[in-house]
């Protein structure tokens, strides 16, 4: 990769359009408003933009990788095609019927979310496959063309088909799709065993449908998307960032745009990951707060941890089980609702509760003086002294201190009786904590312990609360890389070709059959290489395989990696050791005398990871100690500002530092805030900010 | 300045203790071998001081536990005995009456030490696969016949396993490896409770919890009391026939709020029944109180003193308060009835809060699996023991509909079929909702489901009915009709009962209807979007429409006519 290649990332996003070009090792972004009715317009001017900056024309680029949150969108608002679900007699309701649990147990008035199809719209054919995978009622061709007539005068532009065990055994969904082909030939047709070959039905089918629901719309964006820069000039390849943290052809992604659900925050994990193995940290916690909401993710080898089901487009206040589980190969991130927007109230218990409720950017948090009365967290930033009221956003916007001040004390200080200052205090160690409670679960959830853990953080809030959420998960070192702004963007562009394959297939330790997981492992190999392959013909592929194991009896699997040796000859004993092993790690102790099954089988394919700049990877003094004495020298102080330091409890007078004025290796200690357009990194009483040679401003903690 | 930030880190850390005992569940869950706890979720965890006041319980569990959790360490700390009690010692019990109402369920209670000081206590509960006796069911008459029974004990003293213990229980029950593999998970997630409590102690620099737990306490006391104080002083009675086992049951409440608390009487309630349904009055005491909290209070946390303002007691030896040794393992079966019995009196002293009735008690029902014998069985066909979990529809809101095939009061959730179809030699042949099962009305109640199941190629089984609501289907609210009442039926035109073990014959299947919920407000009153909505997606039948909804042929034609022009 040392060509000097011109490649660029982009990356649609519910407010902006985050657009990078890189050439060689010149980076150019841009950032254009996110056009909702026609989304390319806003790559189109985002790309004029970048490539007047580099002086390059658009048939100069290389290669385009594109991440959207278009598809997310289309299911949250429901924007999706006329679409039906052909499922087994019987079973209709699969997607309605849920967990049939409540997931707030206290409300009399809670509302489920609506099935994203209607009853009217799921039809059923009369067959069953068995749990063995053999067939118990066959299917009749006869009766398939009987309903794809009814299904005619419907007018549904695309179709779902998820029956019962089809992972196991897909010849009914094929056989469908054979009848849909011949008699109803352009409708767009999706089944469960190729979108997502998993156990579950209500997963699965839901799964399916999300699939068929955005399939024309992705599609047809698609196909504008390519036209248009083709119009422009372009003349290389597009391809799409999808939900595991890879990338994948424009067909592909065309032919399984649930894939593409949640692609933006992929990018931000891959961003971070990029650094992280820039740095050579095998382990890391990425934060990434905006507006709204902050993402954790845990990195471990420089690779985002992946989860194989996530939940999109929770209704009620984050909440796991509102949403729709879609299971699909997914960067496992905890999303909650805590941004620079997120509103603060008093409950009946006399506490301050913030978030998920956000102002949004329209009032927005009360000091934009835009008609919000109520305190957000960047309102309490702004009164703590975190943000100068002259200069947000490159002084864009003037913030009115009295606003969030009046704000703070109608909301929180008159019914605890504290004043403005302790009561954003109160409302901003409140957001902290529910971010490091957050983190600290799933690390737990993931049998890790934080306190060896570097945080990178990324996003426009998370630069003024990372530092803190460092003291409290016991975080030693936190980097803050350049380009946080459009960090999504940029991980578009270190993102290798990859594609992973699951499929549900059971087996108990004590009945471990070598050549049927050979075999299987080969299968699930051949298809995720074959899509890495449509991207890149050449490139070295890796394979990583995973299995899903548990004790017989449990309902929780651990995931467990096996060695693409130990996939060619499996054997049972290493498989159980490692299970052990892993089960060890998460829960303390094994159980002894069970048998293990194993439920689920996953390969990725993977070219090698990118790194555009290999030559910016620097050897770091060791500062680990957080000793200045080892440093060239003190970052020039531009002034200084009272900052409240939460872990003191205290005003405190804090130096102030331009970003772009300081010089590599040059440091600042705590408290101090380092300046810059985008954002503000507070650096608290109890760490010291140095400077990288990347740009990075790295936090350690202070030797005392 | 001292005071106010105090108030900002009691804040926080009142946040975290919630969220400590939130990851304690969630290890549990992960763990857990029982089917009820990993699908289900009937579990809880919860952290106590010192004295054995709850501070935090996890909101991951089930109702059901609620103030028997909040009871338990009491109970503990004194059969223990406090000169007794030493860092790393580990209490368990299944004591129905002084841990969560049946032998099923293992409390697990651990000390923590902070500073070789004693701080506080852990404590979970979860259901376990077996217990022994007679296995899960009804079908015992005294406790003594429904597995074995633990009295409040040492699991581990100092650090020190008893195996002799162990090997005791090991001899006892029919899976002994899962469920010391249960035990563990217990004991393990009361550790991971207590390793992050102390890292909060440290953080903050805390030698004890005195503090906290006083702001905690106080705070949910004055919350909980302000929230009674807002309803009007007024006493009013309630009640609710239900099936029983073979005779119906009679349950009845005098419910009366006064300023600073509420009481809840079931006073003419009837006597305990022969079979394993009745109820352990913590049991009944969790799920009266769940109710009430769901209608005055529900975002103040359960702890002891958010609990304390609600009074409930139930005279001994009704079903409502089962004394030992009276068979209790299916107490849920009339415990899920016991909200309903609290709204019917609660909805007269505030109308337009509570739900209509719904189907109550959870659907489940257990199949014991074997190789057909009535001829030579197939060769590879084997014995299982395979439980579901399903619901009925709850009942119809003041404002809303009632949520289909959704569990209330219970928390649990169902298991996938395809799931279950691994589990065991079992054929689901239907799950879907039951159309016109939801009672008619303004709002209309959520619908029941179908399920038809069977046993595949060469096997027979027993089937384990655990219904109500085959007599007496919920009723409906202010005008609102009754739901569907439960029906089970052998494919082979034998009848089944609503509870009890029935055999199904190799190639037979169980035709099961589960019950809807209530509607609220008069039918006549139904919004023509909501019915044409109901009659599109077929929840309402044409034919139901003309029955419960008064409306003619006519009008029902012209609702077809607008939907076929809709869909074209």
């Amino acid at each position: 990769m040392t060509e000097h290649k011109i490649r660029m990332g982009v990356d649609i996003g519910g407010t902006f359009t985050d657009v990078v070009l890189e050439v060689g090792n010149s980076q150019y972004s841009a950032k254009v408003l996110t056009t909702y009715i026609a989304p390319e317009q806003g790559i189109i001017d985002g790309m004029q933009q970048v490539c007047t900056k580099a002086r390059i024309a658009a048939s100069d680029i290389q290669q385009i990788i594109h991440g959207t949150t278009l598809a997310t969108n289309a299911l949250i608002e429901r924007r999706g095609a006329k679409t039906a679900l052909i499922t087994t007699q019987g079973f209709r309701d699969v997607i309605e019927m849920r967990t049939e649990s409540r997931f707030e147990q206290y409300d009399l008035n809670l509302q489920l979310p609506e099935p994203l199809l209607p009853r009217q719209d799921r039809y059923t054919l009369h067959e069953r496959v068995a749990a063995s995978g053999e067939v118990l009622v066959p299917l009749q061709r006869k009766q398939v063309e009987e309903l794809v007539i009814e299904l005619k005068g419907k007018s549904y532009q695309s179709i779902a088909v998820g029956f019962l065990h089809s992972y196991l055994n897909p010849e009914h969904e094929r056989l469908v799709r054979s009848v849909l082909e011949d008699l109803l030939p352009d409708v767009i047709v999706s089944l469960s065993s190729d979108v997502s070959p998993q156990m579950r039905e209500y997963e699965r089918f839901n799964t399916v449908v999300a699939n068929a629901y955005i399939k024309p719309l992705m599609k047809s964006y698609l196909d504008r998307l390519a036209e248009q820069l083709s119009d422009q000039g372009v003349q290389c390849t597009i391809f799409l960032m999808h939900s595991g943290g890879g990338i994948i052809s424009l067909e592909n992604a065309a032919e399984f745009p649930v894939r593409l659900v949640e692609s933006g925050p992929a990018g931000g994990a891959v961003f971070a990951a990029d650094i992280a193995s820039r740095y050579g940290l095998d382990k890391v916690l990425s934060f990434d707060m905006g507006g709204t909401t902050a993402k954790i993710c845990l990195i471990k080898n420089q690779t985002p941890k992946t989860s194989r089901v996530f939940e999109v487009a929770r209704t009620y206040r984050f909440k796991k089980g509102s949403g729709m589980p879609i299971s699909i190969p997914v960067i496992d991130m905890v999303e909650i609702g805590a941004g620079g927007g997120s509103l603060a109230h008093v409950d009946s218990m006399r506490q301050i509760r913030v978030g998920p409720e956000s102002a949004g950017s329209e009032p927005g948090p009360a000091c934009y003086a835009r008609g919000g009365t109520r305190p957000a967290v960047t309102d309490a930033d702004l009164i703590m002294g975190k943000l100068d009221p002259d200069n947000f956003a490159g002084g864009s916007i003037k913030l009115d201190s009295k606003a969030s001040a009046q704000a703070l004390n109608d909301e929180i200080g008159s019914t605890l009786d504290i004043d403005a200052l302790t009561a954003a205090y109160g409302l901003v160690e409140v957001v902290d904590e529910n971010m490091a409670n957050a983190a600290r679960v799933h690390a737990v959830e993931n049998g890790e312990d934080l306190a060896d853990y570097t945080m990178i953080a990324f996003g426009g809030a998370a630069p003024l609360h990372a530092g803190r959420l460092c003291e409290k998960l016991g975080v030693q070192r936190l980097l803050v890389p350049v380009g946080a702004g459009v960090g999504s963007a940029i991980g578009f562009l270190r993102a290798p070709y990859s594609f992973e394959a699951n499929r549900s297939v059971y087996m108990r330790a004590s009945e471990f059959d070598p050549s049927a997981i050979k075999e299987l492992l080969n299968q699930l190999s051949e298809e995720a290489t074959g899509f890495v392959r449509s991207c890149d013909a050449q490139a070295p592929i890796t394979t990583q395989y995973k299995v899903y194991m548990r004790y017989a009896g449990q309902g929780w699997e651990v995931p467990v990696e096996v060695a693409p040796q130990q996939a060619q000859e499996p054997k049972a004993d290493e498989f159980i050791e490692l299970f052990e092993r892993h089960y060890k790690a998460l829960f303390g102790r094994v159980v002894e005398g069970l048998d293990i099954e194993i439920t689920v089988w996953s390969v990725n394919a993977t070219t090698p990871k990118l790194s555009t700049n290999p030559n910016q990877r620097d050897v770091e003094p060791d500062v680990k100690g957080g000793d200045s004495s080892q440093l060239s020298s003190a970052a020039k102080t531009v002034g200084l500002r009272a900052i409240f330091d939460p872990a003191r409890a205290e005003r405190m007078e804090a130096s102030l530092v331009n970003r772009d004025a300081m010089s590599t290796s040059e440091f600042v200690e705590g408290p101090a805030a380092i300046v810059e357009d985008e954002t503000t990194i507070i650096v608290p009483a109890s760490r010291i900010a140095i400077k990288r040679a990347d740009g990075s401003i790295e936090l350690i903690e202070r030797k005392i | 300045m001292t005071k106010p930030l105090n108030l900002v880190a009691k804040q926080v850390m009142w946040n975290r203790m919630i969220s400590v005992v939130e990851e304690q569940a969630q290890a549990l869950i992960r763990t857990a071998f029982s089917t009820s706890v990993r699908e289900a979720g009937d579990l809880s965890a919860g952290v106590y001081d010192p004295q054995g006041r709850m501070l935090a319980q996890a909101v991951t569990g089930t109702p059901g536990h609620v103030n028997a959790m909040a009871a338990a360490v009491a109970h503990f700390i004194r059969r223990i005995g406090q000169d007794n009690i030493f860092d790393g010692d580990v209490y368990l019990t299944n004591d129905p009456w002084e841990g969560t109402g049946h032998l099923h369920d293992i409390t697990v209670v651990t000390p923590s030490f902070h500073q070789e000081k004693l701080i506080g206590f852990f404590a979970c509960t979860a259901h376990v696969v077996d217990i022994g006796g007679r296995g899960f069911g009804a079908d015992a008459e005294s406790v003594y016949e429904e597995g074995l029974y633990i009295p409040i004990m040492k699991l581990a003293e100092r650090g020190q396993e008893d195996r002799a213990f162990l090997n005791l229980v090991r001899g006892n029950v029919r899976e002994p490896d899962q469920l010391i593999g249960d035990l563990n998970a217990l004991t393990t997630c009361n550790e991971i409770g207590h390793k992050r409590l102390i890292e909060m102690m440290e953080e903050f620099s805390l030698s004890d919890l005195s503090e906290i737990s006083e702001f905690i306490l106080s705070n949910s006391r004055r919350a909980t009391l302000e929230k009674i104080a807002e309803l009007p002083q007024a006493s009013a009675d309630g009640e609710m026939t239900i099936d029983g086992y073979d005779t119906p049951i009679i349950l009845k409440v005098s419910l009366e709020i006064k300023a600073d608390r509420i009481i809840c009487d079931f006073s003419g309630t009837s006597g305990l029944d022969k079979k394993g349904i009745n109820v352990p009055l913590v049991y009944t005491q969790a799920y009266a109180c769940y109710a009430l909290k769901c209608a005055i209070a529900p975002e103040i946390p359960n702890n002891t003193a958010s609990l304390a303002p609600f009074e409930i007691s139930a005279p001994e030896h009704s079903i409502l308060n089962a004394l030992h040794p009276a068979p209790v393992a299916l107490r849920h079966v009339i415990g899920h009835m016991v909200p309903d019995t609290v709204y019917n009196a609660l909805d007269k002293i505030l109308p337009h809060t509570v739900p209509a009735e719904g189907a109550g008690t959870l659907c489940n029902f257990q199949m014991s699996i074997r190789p057909r014998t009535d001829q030579v069985a197939p060769a590879n066909t084997r014995r299982a023991e395979v439980l579901t979990f399903n619901s009925g529809g709850a009942g119809a809101r003041p404002t809303l509909d009632g949520m289909n095939a959704t569990a209330f009061p219970s928390g649990v959730m169902t298991m996938p079929v395809e799931a279950t179809e691994h589990s065991g030699p079992v054929i689901i042949w239907r799950k879907e909702l039951r159309p016109d099962s939801g009672g008619a009305g303004q709002f209309r109640g959520g619908l029941g489901q179908f399920m038809e199941v069977g046993a595949t190629q060469g096997h027979e089984f027993d089937f384990s009915a655990m219904f109500d609501r085959v007599r007496f289907p919920a009723r409906g609210r202010q005008g609102g009709a009754s739901g569907g009442a439960t029906t089970i039926a052998r494919s082979d035109g034998q009848a089944m009962f609503g509870k009890g073990k029935q055999f199904v014959p190799h190639g037979a299947r169980v035709l099961l209807e589960f019950p809807g919920g209530a509607g609220y407000g008069k039918p006549s009153e139904r919004s023509p979007e909501k019915l044409i909505r109901d009659l599109q997606g077929g929840y309402v039948t044409p034919e139901d429409l003309e029955q419960s909804y008064g409306l003619s042929r006519e009008q029902i034609n012209a609702m077809e006519r607008s939907i076929l022009d809709s869909e074209q």
